[in-house]
């Protein structure tokens, strides 16, 4: 046999040697970390990220980017009725009717949306989610009382109950945030409490119990932590909901009465006025809050699949 | 220790009946599904019972029930000489050190989000054995030595394994506490043939290492037969033979018992071509609703006009019978059919005499179906 | 039971095949990965009133095989190379049109699961006499009164009632005894039947096989059989293809495969399933890893990790050549430098086969060699 042929003979040990091994190479990938590398894989994930680091960049560094300051009023002199400035040199998207700087406004904007989509959403996250483990991990009556109670608050029209919360709690900007929380807090809670309920009777919680691990440990080792993937995906996409729905309120004139924080809903609303005069004011918050949106949906779905077990291989 | 000659586990009138609920606001008990309805069994320390069955015939909600993952209804689980229906919060959960279970799908019996170090210290953990971090790491490294996987393993997670090996992963784990009884629920359905073997002799050979008694439960006759010292054949809820390995395989009695050993197929043509078959007409019927006197009337070959719609025949060893355990059956029938005195039908013409009943009776409630084909993947788990 | 009208089996079975399949290949191409080929090279072909098995198991490729024949594969990502023919018509780049039109009419397929190959929210009667009238040009009236018949000679009994039922109502037998209605609905002068009884039990699955065993002899239907089932092979099929990592690794008659396996995978699958009519304790002997340990064809014979002949030929000395798929005696190939030989011996390797390659050997090595 030449050289070769013994290192054929060597292969071919080495290979029977492996069979029915653990195959080589880097492992103990887990969920999480294969999800993340699948997400990095795709282009379509990675557009909506690009665009949501974007604009959370943009809304952290907003008093250095911001040309002008976004409450100061320019070129008084030359907003008459009928005519709003455009586009000039120094203010690269014109004034509003009140004369500060557009770009300025929507820079500094994308922080109040941005903040209030943030914090609405994990408000409503986390209350959700502890009424679903209520109901998704005790189950019995306190799962009847619980998910009686959230097909109640489901059955009102968010936006409605959005309304009605701000009116109650008066208007400023943390009953804005409290109103859109409170619509969300029925989605999280049932898509936990089912997603638990799926989780308990796998088989793995079945397995868990026959181990004689306690109860506590399978629901909040075992069951919670695989029920949450639909609630990241969710909350991501919930976010694109907050930030529309924090600029329906503001153009319903529920929004932050603090002229001094600029916020793309309020900035929608007064524009309306000026519609025919300069659309402009309009079309650019307008085109923010889709992007925006966008953005998060484009994540929310591509994370869907990156964590969708059909995909786990 | 009790005596030897006193059974492990002996099960005595077991049922488990899953109510079926309907109604709009408040769940109303509209009848019974009779998953398991009234079952004796007894599985001597250090044997293998095999309990054989098809889908919906409550052979894995009795595997269920002797654990008490599923309540049963009425009757009794002794093992070891406890009743362990009887057991409550933390003796029950002690108790279940002694019983473990090995699942049929070993990706979905596994927390895909648990690496195996974790899989296996979860049960020591649970029971405060193992004796500390270096005792469990030790004690791990044991286990997978024992399923012939390698430590290279310990950092993975289910989803990188083969079947096999994360069937031997599922076994490592409930062999982790030194159980006394292993109840395998058809542990090797979902494996690939080649991959079938392996786990079929790595439980024989932890059997004889560890001492370990078995109930296994699955569908496939063979598999049992390999590896089974009593089988018992289980129709609807109920037991209908049950019998050392050899002595039922070489002599069914019950007609059922000899309907599916018919329709095993074997691999070897010569054989395939020689062998008689017994086809049985229609479906399983519906356990919500099961068929008077012996429930295998309405499929039966050999079902007589007298006493076999209306007597329920019991389990009972034949006139002669000298084997240990006793070979037991439950047709009125039997001791003529053996003897070939009775002639049996074809399946058209059990259906014809049958009429439309061969059919499901269950499905003529919606969901009646659905039920007989959920029934050994109860809901209720917690 | 009333027979379709069709000429009785074609006695001559060496007459033009029904379907000839010549080294079918089918790719797997995703963006970001490398292509994978899950069919490599396979060809067999099927003559009307035969059954031949497509034997393997997961990953194998067998199921693959089968929906490129019926041109079921999805176009984006694959790539199907190859020749299918269907009474002597070429299939492969045919125009969906065509294939929608054999397909239901002269060639029919059955799947593992027949619940989600059923609409469930159309109910039984619906969707067999569609086939009808769509292939059959029937009325509406005659094709309920041909899908009732249809129902009563697969064996379900009161067929007019259940032609209104919903799939979710019928049980998984009834499901299977459906859809295999569906598919005869034509008189389809080919049937795939994809592990039609994997999810059944097995009295079901014995009624099934009958039907199909029946359906044969009747009406001269040419039957592909995928299975991974050696038993369900013995009882059915005329010829075996079984099949490991996408390509053939060995054909044969059915008597003589099971009596004489020579691919030790095929031994190997053999002597690891436990039989019925072998007595507790009957050693298995396992064949070792699982399919996971496959290496690439081009590196050599897959199978060749799991072994226990393997020697170091197994694998290849020339780059892309592989171990070839050639003839072993009558009505018999094989895929496989070092068989099993009768009587069975310790693997030592057929001396023939040893001395041409070794010759080989040195040859391929320098080229090889002189490549890298």
């Amino acid at each position: 046999m030449t050289a070769l042929g013994d290192v054929r003979r060597r292969r071919i040990d080495e290979l029977a040697a492996r069979a029915g091994q653990v195959p080589e190479g880097e492992g103990g990938v887990s969920l999480t970390r294969s999800a993340v590398r699948r997400l990095r894989r795709d282009p379509v994930a990675i557009a909506g990220a690009v665009i949501v680091v974007v604009f959370l960049l943009v809304a952290a560094l907003a008093p250095l980017l911001a040309p002008r300051d976004p409450v100061t009023q320019y070129l008084l002199s030359e907003i008459r009725p009928g005519s709003i400035p455009g586009p000039r040199e120094g203010f690269p998207l014109g004034v509003d009717n009140l004369g500060r700087d557009l770009l300025s406004r929507l820079v500094y904007g994308s922080r109040q949306s941005l903040l209030i989509g943030f914090v609405s959403t994990v408000l409503g996250v986390v209350v959700g989610m502890a009424l679903g483990v209520l109901a998704g991990g005790l189950g019995g009556w306190v799962d009847t009382v619980v998910m009686r109670f959230v097909d109640i608050l489901l059955s009102i029209p968010g936006l409605l109950m959005a309304i009605t919360v701000s009116v109650l709690l008066g208007q400023n900007q943390y009953a804005l945030m409290i109103a859109i929380a409170v619509v969300q807090v029925p989605v999280f809670a049932r898509l936990l409490r089912g997603s638990m309920l799926a989780q308990r009777g796998s088989d793995y919680a079945l397995a868990a119990r026959a181990l004689g691990v306690r109860r506590g440990r399978i629901v909040f080792g075992h069951v919670l932590p695989n029920s949450l993937s639909p609630v990241i995906v969710q909350a991501t996409l919930s976010l694109a909901t907050a930030i529309i729905e924090a600029a329906a309120l503001s153009f319903l004139g529920l929004g932050d009465p603090d002229i001094s924080r600029p916020e793309w809903g309020a900035m929608l609303a007064s524009a309306q006025d000026f519609l025919s005069i300069r659309p402009a004011l309009a079309i650019w918050p307008a085109v923010c809050i889709i992007v925006v949106a966008l953005g998060f949906t484009l994540l929310g779905e591509r994370l869907r699949e990156a964590l969708d077990p059909k995909f786990r291989r | 220790m009790t005596a030897a000659g006193e059974p492990l586990l002996r099960v005595q009138g077991l049922q488990v009946h899953f109510p079926i609920k309907r109604g709009v606001f408040v769940d109303r008990t509209v009848g019974h599904v009779r998953a398991v309805d009234g079952v004796d069994l007894a599985v001597d320390r250090g044997t293998t019972y095999g309990l054989v069955g098809e889908s919906g015939c409550g052979k894995s909600t009795l595997g269920r029930a002797v654990l008490r993952l599923v309540e049963p209804t009425a009757g009794q689980v002794l093992f070891d000489g406890t009743d362990v229906a009887s057991l409550r919060g933390e003796a029950l959960r002690s108790m279940r050190r002694r019983m473990q279970m090995v699942f049929q799908d070993p990706l979905g019996s596994l927390d895909p989000r648990q690496d195996v170090e974790s899989l296996l210290s979860e049960p020591l953990r649970a029971h405060g054995l193992g004796g500390g971090k270096a005792g469990i790491a030790a004690r791990i490294r044991e286990l997978l030595d024992a399923v012939g996987l390698p430590s290279a393993a310990l950092r993975r997670y289910p989803h990188e394994f083969s079947g096999g090996q994360r069937q031997r992963i599922g076994i490592a784990r409930a062999v982790a506490l030194e159980p006394d009884l292993l109840i395998a629920d058809e542990p090797v359905s979902a494996l690939d043939v080649s991959v079938q073997a392996q786990v079929v002799n790595l439980l024989e050979e932890l059997q004889q290492r560890l001492g370990l008694t078995y109930l296994v439960i699955a569908h496939d006759l063979a598999v049992v037969r390999h590896i089974s010292d009593v089988v018992g054949v289980m129709y609807l809820g109920s037991l209908v033979e049950q019998a050392p390995a050899d002595d039922l395989y070489d002599a069914p009695l019950h007609p059922y018992t000899r309907a599916l050993m018919s329709a095993v197929p074997v691999p070897d043509p010569v054989v395939e071509e020689r062998r008689e078959r017994i086809l049985l007409a229609g479906d399983l019927p519906s356990p919500a609703n099961p068929p008077s006197g012996c429930r295998f009337h309405t499929r039966c070959p050999w079902r007589q006009e007298t006493r076999c719609d209306d007597e329920v025949p019991v389990l009972r060893e034949l006139a002669g019978g000298s084997s240990r355990p006793p070979h037991l059956v439950s047709c009125h029938w039997a001791e003529q059919i053996r003897d070939g005195l009775l002639t049996p039908r074809s399946a058209e013409e059990v259906a014809a005499t049958q009429g439309v009943s061969v059919r499901p009776r269950g499905a003529d409630d919606a969901g009646g179906d659905s039920l007989v084909q959920g029934l050994d993947e109860p809901t209720e788990v917690f | 039971m009333s027979i379709e009208a069709l000429p009785p089996a074609a006695p001559d079975r060496s007459a033009v095949p029904v379907l000839e399949v010549e080294e079918l290949t089918v790719t797997f191409t995703r963006r970001g990965e490398r292509p994978t080929r899950a069919v490599d090279g396979v060809s067999f072909s099927v003559a009307a009133g035969e059954t031949i098995g497509l034997v393997g198991e997961s990953g194998c490729g067998k199921s693959v095989t089968s929906l490129a024949v019926m041109g079921l594969l999805p176009r984006r990502g694959v790539q199907v190379g190859g020749s299918v023919r269907f009474n002597g018509a070429e299939l492969i780049g045919a125009p969906d049109r065509t294939l929608r039109e054999l397909r239901g009419a002269d060639m029919a397929m059955v799947f593992q699961d027949p619940l989600s190959s059923l609409n469930p929210t159309v109910p039984i009667g619906t969707q067999v006499t569609e086939v009808l009238v769509e292939h059959r040009d029937m009325s509406g009236k005659r094709a309920v009164a041909e899908a009732a018949d249809l129902l009563d000679r697969v064996g379900i009994p009161d067929p007019t009632r259940r032609l209104k039922e919903y799939p979710h109502q019928l049980s998984g037998g009834m499901r299977q005894r459906a859809l295999i209605a569906m598919a005869l609905a034509c008189s389809p002068r080919l049937l795939i039947a994809d592990e039609p009884t994997t999810a059944l039990d097995v009295t079901i699955q014995a009624q099934i096989l009958e039907l199909l065993r029946e359906l044969v002899v009747d009406t001269g239907t040419a039957l592909v059989m995928i299975t991974h089932d050696l038993g369900v092979v013995a009882g059915l099929c005329d010829r075996v293809h079984v099949m490991y990592a996408g390509k053939v690794i060995e054909t044969a008659d059915r008597h003589e495969l099971f009596a004489r396996p020579r691919q030790p995978y095929t031994g190997g699958l053999l002597a690891s399933v436990p039989r019925l009519d072998a007595g507790r304790g009957t050693p298995l002997t396992p064949i070792r890893g699982s399919a996971r340990d496959a290496i690439p064809w081009a590196e050599g014979c897959a199978f060749a990790p799991r072994c226990d002949n393997a020697q170091d030929d197994c694998l290849t000395e020339v780059a892309g050549s592989t171990v070839p798929l050639e003839y072993d005696g009558p009505g018999r190939e094989l895929r496989c430098r070092h068989p099993l030989t009768y009587p069975r011996q310790t693997p030592a390797g057929a001396p023939s086969s040893g001395s041409t390659d070794s010759g080989s050997t040195s040859s391929g090595s320098t080229a090889s060699g002189a490549g890298r």
